[in-house]
């Protein structure tokens, strides 16, 4: 733990650890992980599945206790969930029985305070999903229930955004899309975002910063800067400096696996050398 | 791009072709078939002609004595010219049902949400309930006779002994279908126990329940009937066995008739509610 820096961070976690007990004993899921967003930052987490990516994430949310360490929301601990983080789950996790409006409508039953209506019909607007409050989730695409769950998520007005593989289950396509949505409500109005995902595409395209986590037990391996400028246009995203980026992270993640593969791969050992 | 995002299962919904039923946990009770068109009512109505008209035939063509199966148009004169005789009777039969089945169904859900949310009491109560479902409790109606004597008492405290584990044991299940995305998400916007259990768990729970209401209600039905065979002077399970023992078949059928209405009225008022209010799950 560094001294205080110049500006308190938005988010700060300090050497979260996590234990799972199962039967077949503990389980170190997360080993002293610290990290710190900036206020209006959008922070990637990326590394192999089974990392501890989301028991970091749902760590930060206040839905998982850590075993020890802390994570700080503006200086003060998150002990349970906060009015002031929104979650986007990995699939679009709408009430089935609920129709759109209803869904949206849903956060503020539980909180008892009253629906801004002009700010969710201008987000309501903005993901393209106006006149759809009626429909049922089942009649929606997977992009449109994903768009749905993003906006249930901004309704509150939360300044901390928690993501946790949001667009994983859809097609390469409609997750371009949702990630310039993502990108174009940011512009309009910076929240602080931490982002789990598998794909460094979508890291290097979204993410001021980028956190590569280590295998079991996760540990931050390494945080790259992603210094290219916003809107992140085609172009931008096909520079040499982002395919070397996306390389190195790749060769971060997959590298260490990699050279048990060493003699049925020909590229792994030239990779590793460079 | 929204239009072309509506995926083609909606559109199939609303273009006809296959009838999408109440589906999922309901299925096995409630996919009715729907109506559709013209054609299938007169369809429909031409094979009740054919079966109806066709028992008349048969049983005037080999001359079949009405005290071993009396024909259609005697049943339905019976239960005509009978019917003032038979509706205090079917009254008796309503109130002990509505009675048992609205305390066992209470009794049932109550049950089923409490135990559910402790896994540890769950383990220990099941046994006895499902000890409930399978006993027959027509078996204990003598006893119930004995205690609290001819009147509504011993029949309505069978309905609800037969109905409320079946209630309870089919709520139960709905209960336990625990989808921890959707309590992780009422509870990062920091909802309660109490306010899971009402807008996440109760309403994820709800097919099953209904599916439970039809059982537990069909069962209350046959067991109020069979309590009624047993002892005292009224209800539709008497006259079953006052007029079998009278040899008055046409009016015997025409009881029976009412309790095959009955019986097809509850299953239909539970399908239109599960209709409306678990049509969800798909």
């Amino acid at each position: 733990m560094s001294a205080a820096a110049s500006t308190e961070p938005k988010l700060r976690v300090n050497d979260a650890t996590k234990v799972y007990s199962t039967r077949s004993g503990d389980l170190l899921a997360i080993d002293r992980c610290s990290l710190s967003v900036k206020a209006g930052e959008i922070v990637s987490i990326v590394g192999p599945s089974g990392c501890g990516k989301t028991t970091l994430l749902w760590s930060m949310s206040g839905l998982h206790k850590l075993t020890s360490g802390e994570v700080l929301l503006d200086g003060a601990p998150v002990t349970g969930p906060s009015p002031e983080i929104g979650m986007v789950f990995q699939d679009a996790n709408l009430l089935p029985w609920r129709n759109l409006d209803a869904n949206i409508r849903f956060p503020f039953e539980i909180k008892g305070t009253r629906p801004d209506r002009v700010w969710i019909d201008e987000l309501l607007n903005r993901v393209g999903l106006e006149g759809f409050g009626g429909r049922m989730p089942r009649e929606l695409s997977g992009g449109m229930q994903q768009r749905a769950a993003l906006v249930r998520a901004l309704s509150f007005k939360p300044s901390v955004l928690l993501m946790d593989e949001p667009f994983g289950a859809l097609d390469a396509f409609t997750r371009e899309e949702m990630n310039r949505l993502v990108e174009e409500i940011w512009l309009d109005r910076p929240t602080t975002i931490v982002l789990i995902t598998h794909s460094i595409d979508e890291a290097i395209f979204l993410s001021d910063r980028i956190v590569v986590m280590s295998p079991r037990p996760g540990r931050v391996a390494n945080i790259h800067e992603v210094p290219f400028p916003r809107p992140r246009s085609l172009e931008i995203m096909s520079t040499k400096d982002v395919f070397d980026l996306t390389n190195s992270i790749k060769l971060e993640i997959v590298g260490k696996q990699q050279s048990r593969y060493a003699r049925t791969s020909a590229i792994a050992p030239a990779q590793a050398a460079s | 791009m929204s239009d072309t995002d509506a995926i083609p299962q909606f559109k199939r919904r609303r273009g006809g072709g296959t009838e999408i039923g109440v589906a999922g946990g309901m299925s096995a009770l409630a996919a009715g078939p729907g109506i559709r068109s013209v054609r299938e009512v007169l369809a429909i109505v031409l094979v009740a002609v054919i079966i109806i008209g066709g028992t008349e035939l048969l049983l005037n063509l080999f001359a079949v004595p009405q005290y071993v199966l009396p024909k259609p148009s005697e049943i339905a004169v019976a239960l005509v010219s009978d019917f003032p005789l038979i509706a205090p009777h079917l009254g008796h039969t309503l109130v002990e049902l509505f009675a048992g089945f609205g305390i066992g169904a209470v009794a049932g859900l109550v049950l089923a949400a409490v135990i559910t949310q402790f896994p540890f009491a769950e383990k220990i109560i099941t046994p006895y309930i499902l000890l409930l479902v399978t006993t027959p409790m027509l078996a204990l109606v003598p006893l119930l006779i004995l205690r609290f004597g001819f009147g509504y008492e011993p029949r309505i405290i069978a309905v609800a002994l037969a109905s409320g584990p079946m209630v309870m044991i089919n709520a139960a299940t709905g209960f336990r279908r625990v989808d921890s995305g959707k309590i992780a998400l009422a509870r990062s916007y920091g909802a309660s126990t109490l306010q899971i259990f009402w807008k996440v768990r109760a309403p994820m729970a709800l097919p099953m329940i209904f599916v439970g209401l039809m059982v537990g209600s069909i069962f209350g039905l046959l067991t109020a009937v069979g309590a009624e065979m047993v002892g005292g002077g009224f209800g539709l399970g008497n006259r079953l066995t006052s007029y079998s023992s009278m040899i008055q078949m046409p009016q015997f059928f025409a009881v029976v008739l009412i309790l095959s209405i009955l019986g097809i009225l509850i299953y239909v008022l539970f399908f239109l509610l599960g209709k409306k209010f678990a049509s969800w799950e798909a």
